[in-house]
């Protein structure tokens, strides 16, 4: 079915640029052209991982050698613009606005990779439990998910969210428990056709449990896709903590998050001061684009026909 | 015996493939099957290996009907059936070794020490070096892969075997091997055997009677 050029068009309306490999007639992009982009391609993985290594390097190693108070208030330095001291400025009491960031990075990127994790582990374990029970159970569950999709996320996180005192870990919960959805959808789909290869025929012939056929041949097969998933969330993750943080209703407005520093920062820039928001804006959007480089990087080496369509 | 009793089996109620058709093997019997492609003659040896639920009819065997079909099916019942596909590509879990491959039924029932002395064994029944008992699946070629499969099938002692096209991918040495492999099996277990095919030649030559699917869904 997919290998019909057509249904690949439909699959793939947008950027075609992949489909030269499964329908080789496709015309007007000549041999130079295709490998102009591939040579696009690897820079831009390059550089998504250059910028991923600098971001992890520097929340790792900038805190504990810094040693310097990012809550320091000093009311003296407020609203200073970038300068060499403060090279992306300081904040309206005096902070130094490359340290918060670093840290709001720190906290967005632990938030991300933890809700992430999560919401694989729960999307991939739904996913396969309704493949493999299958009937009824599968029925409902799938309809669950849909339920659960139908109602805008945000919103649902807002929701979740407002259960709990502001803190770390209710945005990981709220983030986690409303992004492992697409996760269980992709999951399922695989199982379901992993399960009907012969060589799950072949393991229940020679007596494998449904137990087994799951752990030994069926999940093994769908880790690439979750492990991808997982990859991909995690900037969305970021950015989901930053809309919880920007409306207030995530992290506590001290501790330094991406998404508390554009907010606190939205004042200032009525005032015309540009430096408090630019420069989160620009923590919270290359590291995720980043991110999300080398997982359209991933994904393309596992499923090359899928290239255009943008998970974000 | 293995005794296959009006069945009408197939993936679309409405439109089943196999209509009404029965068949009986004797224990120590070969039959050879002989279909054009397509006609449902891998659903029905897919429902004698009770790895898909007719829709109606019985499977007998030894005069025990079957209950239940795949994980439903019980695990002696299941395990005595060796069942050889086509595709050895898609009969192959591409994350296991050749060893891992054949060895996993006995894990899976729980036999594992008999893992190493088996494997050896079998691997020298159905001619696969010991140099490529270490790689995957895709480091093979589909007569040495499906030479595993064989030994996938023949390791829990079978007392049916089912081949579904066991060689319609392979070369003439690599189906003469794998035929006296399931022969020798045969003279030495005393198992059934259900041969799928669309080669006739072969399959007359291989088996004690060959039925023609024709003659099975006429009657």
């Amino acid at each position: 079915m997919a290998d019909k050029p057509a249904a690949t068009g439909v699959l793939a309306p947008a950027d075609t640029e992949v489909t030269w490999r499964s329908a080789p007639g496709r015309s007007g992009r000549s041999a130079g052209a295709r490998k102009a982009s591939r040579s696009t391609r690897a820079w831009r993985v390059w550089s998504s991982a250059a910028i991923v290594t600098a971001v992890v390097l520097a929340v790792l190693i900038v805190p504990p050698l810094a040693d310097l108070d990012e809550q320091a208030v000093h009311l003296a330095d407020k609203l200073l613009p970038p300068s060499l001291e403060h090279p992306f400025g300081t904040d309206d009491v005096g902070r130094d606005l490359l340290l918060r960031c670093v840290y709001g990075l720190r906290v967005s990127l632990l938030v991300g990779v933890v809700a992430a994790v999560v919401a694989t582990v729960i999307g991939t374990a739904v996913g396969a439990l309704a493949a493999s029970a299958g009937g009824w159970v599968d029925r409902i569950v799938m309809r669950l998910v849909d339920v659960f999709s139908s109602v805008p996320h945000l919103l649902l996180g807002i929701f979740i969210v407002a259960m709990f005192r502001p803190g770390v870990w209710p945005v990981v919960i709220s983030v986690a428990l409303t992004h492992w959805l697409s996760t269980a959808r992709i999951v399922r789909a695989e199982v379901l056709s992993l399960r009907s290869r012969p060589y799950v025929d072949a393991a229940i012939s020679g007596g494998a449990s449904r137990r087994r056929v799951t752990v030994r041949h069926l999940l093994p097969g769908v880790l690439p896709q979750a492990g991808l998933a997982a990859v991909l969330m995690v900037p969305h993750a970021i950015w989901h903590e930053s809309a919880l943080s920007f409306l207030g209703l995530g992290l506590p407005t001290h501790q330094a998050s991406l998404g508390t520093l554009v907010q606190s920062a939205r004042s200032s820039l009525l005032a015309g001061d540009w430096w408090p928001t630019l420069f989160p804006g620009l923590f919270i959007i290359v590291p995720t684009l980043a991110i999300a480089g080398l997982a359209g990087a991933w994904r393309d080496r596992i499923n090359p026909r899928r290239r255009s369509e943008l998970m974000l | 015996m293995l005794e296959l009793r009006s069945l009408t089996a197939g993936y679309d109620r409405r439109d089943p493939v196999v209509r009404d058709v029965s068949l009986s093997v004797e224990p120590g019997e070969s039959v050879g099957l002989l279909g054009p492609s397509g006609c449902g003659k891998s659903t029905l040896a897919r429902v004698a290996a009770l790895l898909h639920r007719p829709d109606r009819g019985q499977v007998v065997i030894d005069g025990e009907p079957a209950r239940g079909w795949r994980h439903r099916a019980p695990r002696a019942q299941r395990t005595a059936f060796g069942v050889v596909f086509q595709q050895p590509r898609l009969s192959a879990d591409p994350r296991l070794t050749l060893t891992q491959l054949i060895a996993e039924p006995l894990r899976a029932t729980g036999r594992a020490a008999e893992v190493t002395d088996r494997v050896r064994e079998l691997a020298r029944t159905v001619g696969i070096g010991e140099d490529l008992l270490g790689r995957r699946p895709h480091e093979v070629s589909d007569g040495q892969l499906q030479r595993a499969c064989l030994a996938r099938a023949l390791i829990l002692r079978p007392r049916w075997l089912i081949c579904d096209e066991m060689t319609a991918m392979l070369d003439a040495s690599t189906t003469a091997a794998l035929v006296t492999a399931v022969e020798n099996y045969r003279a030495d277990s005393g198992a059934g055997l259900l041969a799928v095919g669309h080669d006739k030649v072969l399959l007359e030559r291989w088996c004690d009677r060959t039925v023609h699917w024709d003659e099975l869904t006429r009657s």
